[in-house]
């Protein structure tokens, strides 16, 4: 069987494609990957979302998405595109030993948080390195932690983090900081949260199995200080989802899907890409979802011109 | 209805050490996005495999001396005990597949 419409991920941009898909009776196959729901799974509340008037916590808006795309027939599958082949009219997604065919193909497979890459950090993941506070922040009731980063996320997590730990210090390799003023206000008010600026991550100190500090190194002396924390929380950006894709389609600077604005079209034909895979900019929930839309039309138009 | 059970610090020993079967535990929490992924996965699993292994569930906010006790500081993790020991982890979501190939040299 040749599908009209495969859907890759399963954020926003990815349901929001399901569901025009889907009306459209395009009857749409969708590969969630095993950790359905995008980004918005790890966060609290959302209060940004159109149409809701108290804001909805992130994981329900996520079902809500999903039920919605479900009940117009999309073929859900809790499972990993290892690979695709896209060129011709017919593409190809394999996934373990299956293959599936499809004459679109949207890729919706988001970004996922960046790591630091130092000693220390991949070893003790779960053990006290995090990227994800709303998860494992609870863990960490009345202990020190720190956070890395200097942007909006960087500044959420660590004022969220106050809400369990005693002191949370901020560590960001500049004097100034990229997060907007609202986020940053919020967290320089928070008489919990402290400052080390000028400060990279030079390795993780194991203590025990587990997180016991890290050691912190100045930009400008290139002088070694210890941070003794039970936590060290990542939140200096994402990277795109591209890798899978194999360079079969164009992208640009920093590995995000080259689009032909305003439409989603990519380099290939009958392939087409939308939220944060493609957008380094604006990487919004409501924007993933408007562009998820696109995707799903121009889908519908490049079927329709067969 | 599933037949998961729920863990607590009185009938650990009971559910978890003095099992004669392999035993699944997954340490949950109901502000986990990601752990209510994999609760259903484990329930299918808990259904299918019927008597031959427990699937038990730890919700770390009641629980925290047993969340302490095996260190966890990251969910959904899942422990497979047997014969009264920890003998494999796992942190995050993960398919049907891989808690299979975990379980499947235990049974």
């Amino acid at each position: 069987m040749i599908h009209d419409v495969a859907i890759i991920g399963s954020g926003p941009a990815g349901y929001t494609a399901a569901i025009y898909a889907a009306r459209a009776e395009l009857k749409p196959i969708m590969f969630e990957g095993y950790e359905y729901g995008g980004s918005l799974m790890n966060t609290t509340d959302v209060e940004n979302f159109p149409g809701f008037q108290d804001g909805i916590m992130g994981p329900d808006l996520m079902m809500q998405m999903r039920g919605q795309a479900e009940r117009f027939g999309t073929d859900m599958r809790m499972e990993l595109v290892d690979r695709v082949e896209l060129d011709g009219p017919v593409k190809k997604i394999h996934v373990g030993d299956e293959v599936h065919e499809a004459r679109t193909v949207i890729l919706a497979t988001g970004a996922a948080p960046r790591l630091l890459g130092v000693p220390g950090e991949d070893e003790l993941m779960g053990r006290g390195v995090s990227s994800c506070a709303t998860c494992d922040g609870f863990f960490f009731k009345g202990q020190e932690i720190a956070v890395i980063g200097g942007g909006d996320s960087a500044m959420e997590e660590a004022t969220f983090l106050t809400k369990f730990a005693d002191k949370v210090t901020v560590v960001h390799r500049r004097e100034e900081f990229r997060a907007s003023a609202i986020m940053l206000e919020r967290a320089k008010a928070n008489d919990k949260i402290e400052w080390a600026t000028n400060k990279t991550v030079d390795h993780v100190i194991e203590s025990e199995g587990k997180v016991g500090g890290i050691m912190l190194r100045d930009t400008i002396t290139g002088e070694l200080s210890e941070l003794p924390v039970a936590a060290m929380f990542v939140a200096i950006g994402h990277d795109p989802r591209s890798g899978f894709l194999d360079g079969q389609v164009q992208l640009k600077e920093g590995g995000y899907v080259d689009v032909s604005e305003p439409s989603t079209a990519t380099s290939v034909p009958g392939v087409f890409a939308c939220g944060d895979l493609v957008d380094d900019h604006y990487q919004q929930a409501v924007t993933a979802a408007g562009s998820g839309c696109r995707a799903a039309i121009d889908a519908e138009h490049y079927l329709a011109a067969l | 209805m599933s037949n998961v059970i729920e863990v607590t610090q009185s009938n650990f020993r009971e559910v978890v050490i003095d099992a004669d079967k392999p035993v699944i535990v997954d340490f949950w929490a109901e502000w986990c996005g990601p752990c209510k992924k994999l609760s259903p996965v484990l329930d299918e699993l808990s259904e299918e495999l019927g008597d031959s292994v427990t699937v038990a569930k730890v919700n770390v906010d009641e629980e925290r001396t047993l969340g302490a006790m095996f260190q966890v500081m990251s969910i959904p993790a899942v422990m497979f005990f047997k014969d009264g020991e920890k003998v494999d982890e796992f942190i995050g979501v993960r398919p049907r597949s891989h808690i299979m190939a975990k379980l499947e040299p235990l049974m």
